[in-house]
């Protein structure tokens, strides 16, 4: 009993330097100076907690039983190191950027985020994991009995193991959950296990030089009594050997705790480089006297010792309690960091995927606001923690500790391996699918259970003998261990090829005929082209660099013309020129809107999200997804373009059509008028001239008369015909135009001089001194206009006495001058046809107009630069002539 | 002598040369220098022949000839129409509405006293 006390002192001595451990490597890395902590040596040592108390006792037991079949457990996960280390760096690479917390994460990550998944796996993961748990529990409680020397009652085993389980449930505690922050890397946990690693594989090599050179007496004597002993008799069962290496080699990257190191501990992918020959490294010293011990052992102990314990027991029978106590810190070694990291890890994967969903949805939205989910996310871990490790506790308690060691370890391999064709399809086949992970799931989860895990309890626990013998309900072909009449395989080699053969099949088929959503498509091809991305994935600078990548993204969603709108005007209203606004929050959310329209609201927030470093997707798939719908988009679009095309040109033509009718119709009406204008006088002249050359008993004063209709019908068709050539030239803008400085008020003296102002009836009023404007013109072409205008009203202005008044003023930098009389005015359907060709207003033919001369001052207007308009509601006739600046005209 | 004729026409150069060739031949003109009232006018005058011009303020020639050829007192009264625009779809709308005779601007004098004169003697025989 005294022996005992000193051991559980030296342990709890042992687990006190170990906190101190984790304690400093914690504050180390938290003030940044901890880069020899995230050495490859480090990440190689924190893989060794692949070997487990299992290893360190169970393997000599092991060999004593099974001959070399023990290797395989070293040689599985080896071969993967040294000959997959690429698909591990690819897992590694994944976890990383994912920004992966456990398997279960990655596998619900990968399809879709599935939360079902996620909770499958970590049913699979706890169920799988729990007996490994109690074996820990039990080697060391067998460990302590075996160094105390007493056959203890099945009460203080049985609170032996509890009071083991409550120790590491509180280390634990302690050091997985230090962690306010949501970093799942744990480097005081991985410190501690590393100097954990290093006394487990001390004390085995020290038993095993012990062994062979302290008892044995050398290495010949050694070599002679392994050849004498049955272990080198006993045949290789090649079936259980490619059984048990696929075993674990699976287990390596399956079961929680070897992941948790593997992937989610990792710092830097480059540590696989050094892990890749470093851990077989380990894993062959550790199995380097694992025979000798056996051999020696069994010679030595007498028969019916627990050859699971002779690496405790060997040395202590030869009186080496120094030796034997490191032996035995050895396996508490292998133990402890075993369970520490396997219950770090099942209590994340339950905390996240079960305790957190149900809590949120308990909560409902005020559990987003309240500031207090990081405290529930610790407490959910640490009731996790205790949790697992109680359900450990509770498998040894009901097992009993009956079964060796090894056996409980390859259920537990089976049992995690049912993760490994979703694990593997997942990241290198883009074709699988949630609903194929999870058919795949339970199906190898079920049978595993059936075949394997439920029958390991013995008869009566689970099943009773004559289920084991005869099926459920008398189907022979559903006997636990002879699934569908297979029968002679061995129990662990049939429940293997059963679970995984099935589990793979219903993975692929299911997968092959589900259509994968969106996020699992998007999801699939950053995993499986993971490498294909950017070296450092995540890493986003800020500022313009990220406006930029969002225009490149919004180009592809929103179409080019219209992504560079929204941009340009955002940064607009920023006051910023060009395409690159300042990011603010209302921005995101204006462009998610936009995007969302085009995409869906979900991608629009995962892509605007991964832009801005805040998802887990990169960008490069996001444009390749964005790609593809703007594909499909620009093809739906070309061929609404297409048809709006041909909508566009059939009203073009038919626009055009109409255009040329009219035209058609306006040169006939022209040639028409012209005719007619033409015609009339022409009447007058011949007629008078016929009645002159008739001469006979004309008076004279007759004869003068009619000479002069003939001369003034003459004069009438030439200015027609001047007029008509005027307006030609003007319109086809062949125009000269004379350009020279001036002032309006001489323009207008010579165009009342040219009206006959002088001798006409009409007043007219004047501005006086404004009229003092300089202006830089055609100062003719100006005069023109006015002289119309004046004999216009001359011969329309119908008041008494008639007056126009001519204003000219300086409006906003134009030349306003603008004539209006006292008449009656022009009636509003006439005002819209004055400035047509050939138009005139009343019956007043005797005006002499062709109706030209307004067409015509319009068309000079337009050639100076300014324009002539009817200003209505003045009272009498009006017009407006606007010029632009006198001053703006010079320096053209 | 005695026998009428009325002339519409708003071109005041083209009324006084008509006008002169035919007094001088012995017809008894009379003026009238727009559309609006010109059926009212040639009603009340009752001519034994119009001079009617196509292009006339308020109201055209074509809708003048329309309403004379509608209306029992005037649907026989010979119309020489006078145009100055001279296209065959003036003459052959002229023809339909039942115009006696069309001329085109400028004429010879003799040329309209000769149809003035065959279109009212016409006139006569028929009746």
């Amino acid at each position: 009993m005294g022996m005992l006390n000193v051991l559980v002192a030296v342990s709890l001595a042992y687990v006190l330097f170990l906190f101190v451990v984790a304690f400093l490597a914690d504050h180390a890395a938290a003030r940044g100076h901890a880069k020899w902590l995230q050495s490859p040596l480090i990440y190689t040592l924190s893989l060794s907690i692949y070997c487990t108390a299992w290893t360190f006792y169970g393997a000599v037991g092991y060999a004593a039983r099974s001959g070399l079949e023990y290797l395989t457990i070293y040689l599985g996960p080896s071969i993967v190191m040294i000959g997959w280390w690429w698909g591990l760096r690819k897992l590694v690479r994944i976890g990383r950027s994912q920004r992966v917390t456990s398997i279960a994460d990655l596998i619900s990550s990968r399809f879709g985020k599935s939360n079902s998944l996620a909770v499958v796996v970590t049913v699979i993961a706890v169920v799988g994991t729990t007996p490994y748990i109690a074996l820990q529990l039990q080697s060391v409680t067998l460990a302590l009995e075996a160094f105390a020397g007493e056959a203890r009652t099945s009460a203080g085993h049985n609170a032996t193991a509890l009071w083991l389980a409550a120790g590491l449930a509180l280390f634990t505690v302690l050091f997985g959950t230090r962690n306010l922050d949501a970093n799942e890397r744990h480097d005081g946990v991985v410190m501690a296990i590393a100097v954990e690693a290093v006394v487990k594989l001390l004390a085995l090599v020290a038993v095993g030089l012990f062994v062979v050179w302290g008892i044995a007496g050398g290495v010949g004597p050694v070599m002679e009594m392994i050849s004498q002993s049955e272990i080198a008799v006993w045949q290789v069962s090649s079936g259980r050997w490619a059984g048990l290496m696929f075993l674990s080699a699976a287990a390596l990257l399956t079961l929680p705790r070897m992941f948790q190191v593997l992937v989610v501990e990792n710092e830097d992918e480059r540590h696989l480089a050094t892990a890749s020959w470093a851990f077989p490294a380990y894993l062959m010293a550790m199995s380097l006297f694992v025979v000798p011990i056996a051999v020696v052992g069994l010679e030595l102990m007498p028969a019916g010792a627990n050859p699971d314990l002779f690496v405790l027991t060997l040395p202590l029978s030869q009186g080496q309690d120094a030796l034997a106590m490191l032996s035995f810190l050895g396996g508490f070694s292998s133990a402890t960091s075993m369970v520490i990291v396997a219950a770090i890890a099942l209590s994340t994967m339950v905390s996240n995927h079960i305790v957190m969903p149900i809590w949120l949805s308990s909560q409902g939205a005020s559990a987003m606001v309240a500031g207090d989910v990081r405290h529930v996310v610790l407490l959910s871990r640490r009731l996790s923690i205790m949790g697992v490790l109680a359900l450990g506790y509770f498998y040894f308690h009901a097992t009993g500790g009956g079964e060796a060691l090894a056996a409980i370890g390859l259920i537990s391999f089976a049992g995690v391996a049912q993760t490994l064709p979703a694990l593997l399809g997942g990241i290198f086949w883009r074709g699988a699918t949630r609903v194929g992970a999870l058919a795949g799931l339970v199906t190898g989860f079920v049978i595993w259970g059936y075949t394997m895990f439920m029958p390991s309890f013995g008869p009566d626990v689970f099943f009773t003998q004559d289920v084991l013998d005869h099926g459920p309900l008398g189907l022979v072909w559903l006997r636990p261990q002879a699934l569908f009449g297979i029968s002679g395989l061995d129990p662990m080699i049939h429940a293997l090829v059963w679970s995984m053969s099935l589990n793979a099949l219903f993975f692929v088929v299911a997968s092959l005929v589900s259509f994968p959503t969106p996020l699992e498509r998007l999801q699939g091809a950053q995993f499986v082209n993971v490498f294909d991305h950017s070296a450092r994935p995540g890493v986003w600078s800020r500022g313009a660099a990220e406006a930029e990548d969002l225009l490149v993204m919004a180009q592809r969603i929103l179409g080019p013309a219209d992504a560079q709108a929204l941009f340009r005007s955002e940064a607009a209203s920023q006051g910023i020129t060009g395409y690159l606004p300042q990011i603010s929050p209302e921005f995101l959310q204006r462009l998610e809107r936009e995007m969302a329209g085009s995409v869906g609201a979900a991608t629009a927030h995962a892509m605007i999200g991964q832009i801005m470093g805040r998802a887990s997707v990169t960008v490069e798939d996001l444009m390749a997804v964005a790609d593809e719908t703007a594909q499909i988009m620009e093809y739906s679009n070309q061929l609404e373009a297409k048809s709006a095309e041909l909508v566009h040109t059939t009203r073009q033509l038919r626009a055009a059509n109409e255009k040329l009718t009219q035209i058609s119709h306006q040169k006939d009406a022209f040639l028409s008028q012209i005719s007619h204008e033409l015609r009339t006088p022409m009447t007058s002249i011949r007629a008078f001239s016929e009645i002159l050359r008739d001469g006979g008993t004309l008076e004279l004063k007759a004869q003068e008369k009619y000479a002069g209709i003939i001369h003034d019908e003459a004069i009438r068709l030439t200015r027609l015909l001047d007029d008509l050539l005027d307006l030609s030239v003007l319109e086809n803008g062949q125009v000269s135009l004379n350009m020279r400085g001036g002032t309006i008020a001489s323009v207008l003296d010579q165009a009342m001089a040219a009206a006959g102002a002088e001798n006409n009836p009409m007043r007219i009023r004047r501005s006086g001194a404004r009229e003092d404007v300089r202006l830089f013109s055609d100062l003719d072409r100006l005069a023109q206009v006015f002289i119309n205008l004046i004999s216009n009203a001359q011969k329309y202005c119908d008041a008494k006495s008639p007056v126009l008044t001519i204003s000219v003023r300086e409006v906003e930098g134009q030349l306003v001058v603008d004539f209006t009389d006292n008449g009656s005015g022009i009636p509003k359907a006439s005002q819209e046809v004055i400035f047509e060709k050939f138009s005139r207003v009343g019956s007043d033919q005797a005006a002499g107009g062709a109706g030209l001369g307004l067409a015509i001052c319009r068309e000079i207007m337009l050639r100076l630069g300014g324009q002539i308009a009817y200003l209505p509601g003045q009272g009498g006739a009006s017009f407006r002539v606007t010029l632009p600046d006198a001053l703006e005209m010079a320096a053209q | 002598m005695g026998k009428r004729v009325l002339l519409i026409e708003d071109e005041p150069n083209i009324i006084e040369a008509i006008s002169f060739i035919l007094s001088r031949d012995g017809w008894d003109v009379d003026t009238h220098a727009n559309g609006r009232d010109a059926v009212d006018r040639v009603k009340e005058r009752n001519p034994d022949l119009v001079i009617l011009d196509v292009m006339l303020p308020g109201r055209s020639g074509f809708d003048i000839l329309g309403d004379l050829r509608n209306q029992p007192e005037t649907i026989d009264l010979p119309v020489l129409m006078l145009t100055a625009r001279g296209q065959t779809k003036d003459r052959e709308m002229a023809k339909r509405l039942g115009a006696s005779c069309f001329m085109t601007k400028p004429f010879s004098n003799a040329e309209v006293l000769d149809i003035v004169r065959s279109l009212v003697e016409g006139q006569k025989a028929a009746s």
